[in-house]
């Protein structure tokens, strides 16, 4: 295989592993409004991700440093052509990651409150984006001879896009709900597993619809396998979630994701960015690619490191394997007035210690 | 304002921003790192406090320095194209293996550092800190040696027919002569601020005294911090004295615009330590100068010979050519702006010395138990840890304005690295909303250090796993969002 293949290969893995993992914390983050009644419950949705969420969105970083690296036309090309959604997505991830280290640190309801909605709103809009952008790196956008984009906004915000965008949104709830539903327990854990199967359902009809288009656009014979395949599996999932078969249930949708996402890659190959203006502008593995050389140390690199990160990362997922409930979120520590640390909170508790209205200290 | 300007404009405000957490994050890893093995082998409850305490403003801290990481990668691509395309072949491979050696590890391992307290023996949870220090590190060495490179070029080819920069050596551009010099500086200068970090927080509850019995424990976290302080502080003036020289020989214009020197010196250049006069140097009132300093710093003689401003000019224009626009190697202007290297220069080297100075009269002023609580001891408490942020930010801001017209030496200058497909109006809305959304983060996040500190050392709990020993499965857990 020559360099530039195993690079796409090698970029597409890492979009993969970014949509399997990111795409159950976006998941979770849309779904707590709809999952949890009260702070606790809120806390249990968040905790199930709270080790775990930074190196997730990690792989979207290396994603990018790599196109950077094997692929600087594409990088400079795609970056600067979507350049209002990527602003968007970035100002999302921005308060969304901020809001998961800010929220414990004050107990008032208005201050949880505004962290609640950073979450929700720094979810849905990667998760929607992520779609539109990737359905139209699928079928191509108007470039012109120099590679660059010619389009606007408005451009990328076309049926085929925002229907991606839906498929991107629904996929993901649905992988979150299943993945609550794998690591919580409780009365949370059964409200998951139910509302995985109904999202389920609506993200097998709109991504059957997205798919067939996509085929019937881009695809070709292994895109066709991929596509079908992911569709199967999503109905495999379903239908283990319905039998409470939670692993299963979660496999499930993690697999269809990264069927779909290598489908979408394979339909794209060899091209990395079409364009539609005319197919002779098409960045393409070989005429977007870095030098030889610097594929070979990258490669080396990617070798080398890759299952040892991949290594590590698995282990801190079996370190934090444990379901959470409600009964293991600690009560918020509390604080005394003058605002020194007090012990555990017991009605004897000497008389400087405040409620834990009044400030906290975790 | 065109593109450029809006361009350049965000560069310096998100990477400044950024940088104010950066050297924070990469000291604070380290002390923390320190602190915890202490608890663990001497079982000394205060090591355990103030390991929870610091942790907890490290993580205030990071959460910012993270989010902010992101746009620094992306805005390559989205406002530099061009840039991108230029230099992607030798620049963007550091970037990635930055993400792939350092990021996952940072990431990962502080994720379990913080939830991990009770999943996790003492030894492997303290493990877990040293390991996101050494990510913090791996980090610095490889987006240095990126920088170093758009300082000093090395290991490439220029490639007419591609018209872009082709790496032909990596080692060359990972053991670069200015990243070796700027690695060691950067990083010192990082736990420099941690140092003056710790002596401001723990002195300021030593000081306030509201619970006499832990004024022990931070009297012994002041000290450290100001041991920290001084020796890095030292490091900091021995490799940044190197890195001046380094400089004179790679750069001569960038060391010539930080004295704002326009006649070539032949021996025994002065110092100035301010001036007053015209902005740009040109025309002088009042200067104190310290006699063949500039020599000595730019050569490491006193009578070394330092080219002045004019001079170098006219070499430059000889070397790049006069022609703006006929091709990648060419300005109108081979000068930075005066004034703003010039300063930043002596506000970078002052706040530094003053970083070290403070950290030596705070440790003496504490020698053998003794608590100073005067007025000045208060005031430089504040002063300490804002000066460290504003050195660390002048040095870069002197690095990257020093280097100007060219974003990497030589080879590009900076007005031809914007992405010629991004329009005025994208441009200012990215600004505009990066720099609205950095600000509200930045009072959120002070706020919160703030009530964090006053909050001081917690009490360790009795029903935790501190000691890593076995967890009931149904007990809440140690730590939680």
């Amino acid at each position: 295989m020559e360099l530039t293949t195993v690079w796409f290969v090698l970029i597409a893995v890492l979009w993969v592993g970014y949509f399997v993992l990111e795409g159950f914390d976006f998941g979770v983050g849309m779904l707590l409004p709809v999952l949890a009644r009260n702070d606790t419950e809120r806390r249990v949705l968040i905790n199930t991700i709270g080790p775990v969420w930074d190196g997730n969105e990690v792989w979207l970083l290396v994603a990018g440093g790599a196109t950077f690296a094997a692929f600087p036309e594409w990088y400079a090309t795609l970056f600067s052509g979507f350049y209002l959604p990527l602003l968007l997505i970035l100002l999302a991830l921005i308060v969304r990651g901020v809001a998961f280290e800010y929220r414990h640190q004050r107990p008032q309801a208005t201050w949880k409150g505004w962290w609640d909605r950073a979450i929700i709103v720094g979810s849905v809009v990667p998760a929607v984006l992520w779609g539109v952008a990737f359905a139209n790196i699928t079928r191509g956008v108007p470039l012109d001879a120099d590679f660059e984009f010619t389009g606007s906004l408005l451009t990328l915000l076309n049926p085929f896009g925002l229907l991606g965008g839906v498929v991107t949104a629904l996929l993901f709830l649905t992988h979150g709900a299943m993945f609550v539903a794998l690591k919580t327990d409780g009365e949370i854990r059964h409200r998951a597993r139910a509302l995985a199967v109904r999202t389920g359902v609506c993200a097998a009809v709109a991504s059957v619809v997205f798919l067939v288009w996509a085929q019937v656009e881009t695809g070709g014979p292994a895109s066709a396998a991929l596509f079908a395949g992911a569709a199967v599996v999503l109905l495999l999932g379903i239908a283990a979630a319905t039998r409470g078969r939670e692993g299963w249930a979660f496999t499930g949708t993690f697999v269809t994701i990264a069927l779909a996402v290598t489908g979408l890659f394979v339909a794209l190959f060899p091209d990395v960015l079409p364009s539609s203006t005319d197919p002779a502008w098409s960045l393409t593995t070989t005429n977007a690619a870095a030098t030889p050389y610097t594929l070979e140390i990258m490669t080396w690199v990617a070798a080398c490191f890759t299952p040892i990160v991949i290594g590590y990362q698995a282990w801190s997922y079996w370190v934090f394997r444990k379901r959470i409930s409600v009964d293991h979120i600690p009560a918020v520590p509390l604080v005394a007035v003058d605002g020194h640390a007090c012990g555990p909170w017991t009605p004897e508790s000497s008389p400087t210690c405040a409620s834990p209205a009044d400030r906290c200290s975790s | 304002m065109d593109v450029v300007d809006i361009a350049r404009w965000q560069f310096g405000i998100v990477t400044v921003y950024h940088f104010l957490f950066v050297p924070l994050t990469i000291g604070l890893t380290a002390l923390v790192a320190v602190l915890e093995p202490s608890w663990l082998r001497t079982r000394n409850e205060q090591y355990l406090r103030l390991t929870k305490f610091f942790g907890k403003l490290l993580l205030i801290n990071f959460a910012i320095g993270v989010v902010t990481g992101i746009v620094q990668e992306f805005q390559f691509g989205m406002n530099w194209s061009d840039y991108s395309r230029f230099v992607g072949d030798v620049f963007g491979a550091p970037l990635a293996i930055e993400g792939l050696l350092a990021f996952f590890l940072e990431s990962t391992f502080l994720g379990l550092w913080i939830f991990g307290w009770d999943r996790l023996p003492g030894p492997l949870h303290a493990a877990c800190m040293w390991i996101v220090h050494l990510g913090t590190l791996a980090s610095s060495w490889f987006i240095l040696a990126a920088n170093s490179w758009m300082q000093h070029p090395v290991g490439y080819r220029y490639d007419p027919e591609t018209g872009r920069a082709e790496l032909t050596d990596f080692a060359a551009v990972m053991f670069n002569k200015v990243q070796l010099v700027t690695f060691p500086h950067v990083v010192f200068a990082a736990y420099l601020t941690a140092g003056v970090f710790l002596v401001a927080v723990a002195g300021w509850l030593h000081v306030r005294n509201s619970h006499p019995d832990d004024r022990p424990m931070y009297l012994k976290a002041v000290r450290l911090g100001a041991v920290v302080a001084l020796v890095s502080g030292l490091a900091v003036a021995v490799s940044g004295d190197v890195q001046g020289k380094v400089m004179t020989e790679v750069q001569p214009m960038k060391m010539a615009a930080a004295e704002g020197l326009y006649q070539t010196t032949e021996s025994c250049a002065p110092f100035s330590v301010f001036t007053l006069g015209s902005l740009d140097g040109t025309q002088e009132r009042y200067a104190l100068t310290v006699p063949c300093l500039l020599s000595f710093l730019g050569t490491g003689s006193f009578d070394g010979q330092i080219q002045g401003i004019d001079d170098l000019r006219e070499a430059y224009q000889g070397e790049y050519g006069q022609d703006p626009g006929a091709t990648y190697y060419t300005a109108a202007d081979y000068v930075p702006v005066i004034p703003v290297t010039y300063w930043s220069f002596r506000f970078m080297i002052g706040l530094g010395m003053f970083g070290a100075g403070g950290a030596a009269l705070v440790l003496w002023s504490t020698r053998r138990g003794r608590a100073p609580t005067g007025r000045w001891f208060r005031v430089l408490l504040v002063a300490l840890p804002l000066g460290a942020l504003g050195g660390n930010s002048f040095g870069w801001i002197f690095t990257e304005m020093g280097r100007q017209p060219w974003v990497v030496f030589g080879l590009m200058t900076t007005d031809r690295a914007v992405s010629p497909g991004v329009s005025a109006t994208e441009a200012v809305i990215s600004l505009a909303s990066l720099t609205a959304v950095y600000a509200v983060l930045a009072v959120v996040e002070v706020r919160l250090l703030l009530s964090a500190i006053r909050g001081g050392a917690p009490e360790p709990l009795a029903d935790h796993g501190d000691a890593g020993g076995e967890h009931p499965d149904d007990a809440p857990l140690s730590f939680a969002y």
